[in-house]
């Protein structure tokens, strides 16, 4: 029933435009990183790259606002499932895909906004990409589609947490798997022991893929590989989810 | 069409873990009248009212809601029921107006009949004035309120309404039972819970008591409470010898003066002091009762006369001593 859907999405960006707190964490903290990068740390780094750093540090920057983003998922959902709304919609026949869809589309929303002023105040300190139309639509309908996957995921995440303050635990891990990529330094410049991992996680092949597409050089295989991380992910999370809710409400 | 049935459960069981909350539960509820589920805490309302709602599955037994099976054809009796649980189920940072919309599309509204819908009830509910105020700044009374009037959006043809009124002051209490009454007109079954008995007097048809997962007694309000006396009076002893002469007192004749049927006898708590014995309530049988008591004046330093509880109700109706102090309506 995508009305059921639309509704809930609706509700979802009401509660988070009702939780300010929140989404200003949400909007400026991705910012301040950037400056934090660009600013203190941006000199000494030497990205091989030949580009700005803050031309190469942006796509790391959105994926941690896509992590953030995602992360207040789980809270929201495990917040629900505390209170009696979730029993409620279930009377109403409203089952776990649609209550789940609209904390999703809220994070999708709040990432939009996010997305939107990161890029914003990177262009005002120097960023310039060299995409087309084309690469902007590539890079965006991907990083969208990494947020729909690590959103999904975390909602599954809210549904395992016993309490929202657990579920913000969560908050933790998604904001820190872009450091060991090539998000901000490149890999070859970290310890040994941690490039295999670095080149193997999910938030790589989605950042050398954003970084190509927006300065319109070769990319390879890498949007395919990213690509296929999330259609795991999501089926991961939807599976997931759905035996996480049914087993919550017994 | 009244007189068909609405829920009809057959020996309903559930359990979590090893404790048995449902035994064996048998109910019958026509459509267009109002049925209460009356028991202490812990008696299992709760749960039979999510079994009935499709929330939880039963271990054994059979139910069917609205003509359907609440386990085989669940979305089926979704789609009859709404459901208003025992905890208040709003969003704090909506306002009313936007959780009562979000509720009639959720029930298959188009979204200008949501915005109608949504309007009367407020109105109905006395939440009009309050409105487009998020219902996190709502006292406990609203909220519960604006709960019970968010299971009426949908215009349900079964509902389940838990404990509706813990929490509301006399004059939401009665609209709320005046709104359950309208609704039993307009042909719903209303299957609700209370700990109140003078709640069930007033509204249900049919009165079923619950205790331990059983039901213990069924029938209607004036046949239960031709069961036990409707009130009790209190009366505080002066000091703890005259406690033990009243107490005494108390055992012989209480017979004389109490309701006629399964007369509970005398309820004792001496580290207060305090005995209540059964009456009918009226002057004559109270003023009769405290000059039994207390011939010389000198042994009673106060009196109440209260309303029967449902621990005077289990006492008469089970025997059993272990009800837990209930809330008093
Ligand atoms: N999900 C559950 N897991 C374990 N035990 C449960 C669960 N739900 C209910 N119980 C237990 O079942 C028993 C009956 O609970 P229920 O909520 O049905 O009682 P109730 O009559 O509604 O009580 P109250 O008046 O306090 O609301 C209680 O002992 C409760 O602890
Ligand atoms: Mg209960």
């Amino acid at each position: 029933m995508p009305d059921a859907t639309l509704t809930l999405v609706g509700r979802g960006v009401r509660l988070s435009r009702r939780n300010p707190d929140a989404l200003v964490t949400a909007m400026v903290l991705p910012v301040m990183l950037m400056l934090v990068f660009v600013y203190f740390f941006g000199g000494a780094i030497d990205t091989g790259t030949g580009t700005s750093y803050v031309t190469y540090v942006v796509p790391g920057v959105l994926l941690l606002c896509a992590g953030f983003g995602a992360s207040t998922t789980a809270v929201r959902v495990s917040e629900d499932m505390r209170a009696g709304i979730v029993d409620r919609f279930r009377s109403l026949d409203v089952g776990a895909t649609p209550i789940l869809a609209g904390h999703v589309g809220a994070s999708l929303v709040r990432n939009l906004l996010s997305t939107g002023l990161v890029v914003g105040v990177a262009f005002l300190i120097g960023f310039r990409p060299e995409a087309g139309a084309a690469g902007w639509a590539a890079a965006l309908g991907l990083l969208f589609t990494f947020v729909l996957a690590v959103s999904w995921l975390s909602a599954a995440a809210g549904l395992l947490a016993r309490t929202p303050e657990a579920a913000s635990g969560f908050t933790f891990f998604m904001m820190f798997l872009p450091y060991p990529s090539s998000a901000f330094v490149p890999i070859g410049t970290m310890p040994g022991w941690l490039h295999g991992f670095a080149e193997h996680q999910p938030v790589t092949p989605v950042i050398e893929s954003l970084r190509g597409l927006l300065l319109d050089r070769p990319v390879g295989d890498a949007p395919w590989v990213a690509l296929a991380w999330c259609a795991g992910l999501l089926a991961l999370a939807l599976a997931l989810s759905g035996a996480l809710f049914r087993a919550r409400t017994r | 069409m009244p007189g068909t049935t609405a829920i009809e459960a057959v020996g309903l069981r559930k359990s979590y873990g090893d404790l048995r909350v449902l035994d064996g539960i048998d109910l019958r509820v026509p459509r267009g009248t109002v049925f209460s589920l009356l028991g202490p805490n812990g008696a299992g309302k709760t749960t039979t009212v999510r079994v009935l709602a499709t929330l939880t599955p039963p271990d054994g037994g059979r139910a069917r809601v609205a003509g359907h099976d609440v386990v085989a054809e669940r979305a089926r009796v979704r789609r009859a029921i709404s459901l208003t649980g025992q905890y208040a189920a709003v969003d704090d940072l909506q306002t009313g107006a936007e959780n009562l919309r979000m509720m009639g599309r959720l029930s298959g509204l188009s979204r200008r009949d949501a915005r109608r819908r949504a309007t009367a009830l407020l109105e109905r509910f006395d939440l009009a004035h309050a409105a487009d105020r998020p219902a996190g700044t709502y006292s406990g009374g609203m909220r519960r309120r604006l709960d019970l009037a968010a299971g009426l959006v949908g215009e349900p043809e079964v509902v389940f309404l838990d404990e509706p009124t813990t929490g509301l002051d006399p004059r939401s209490r009665q609209e709320l039972w005046r709104v359950v009454r309208d609704l039993a007109e307009g042909g719903a079954a209303v299957f609700l819970t209370t700990q109140y008995l003078e709640e069930a007097d007033r509204l249900a048809d049919r009165v079923a008591v619950m205790d331990g997962g059983r039901v213990v007694a069924e029938g209607t309000a004036e046949s239960l409470k031709s069961r036990v006396a409707g009130h009790r009076l209190d009366v505080v002893a002066t000091d703890a010898a005259a406690y033990e002469r009243l107490a005494a007192k108390a055992g012989t004749l209480t017979r004389a003066h109490a309701a006629p049927t399964a007369d509970p006898g005398p309820r004792r708590s001496p580290e207060s002091l305090t005995l209540g014995v059964p009456t009918d309530g009226g002057a004559p049988s109270v003023r009769a009762l405290l000059d039994a008591l207390d011939p010389d004046g000198t042994d009673v330093a106060r009196f109440a006369v209260r309303t029967a509880t449902l621990d005077d109700v289990f006492l008469a109706l089970t025997g059993a001593t272990t009800a837990k102090e209930p809330a008093r309506a």
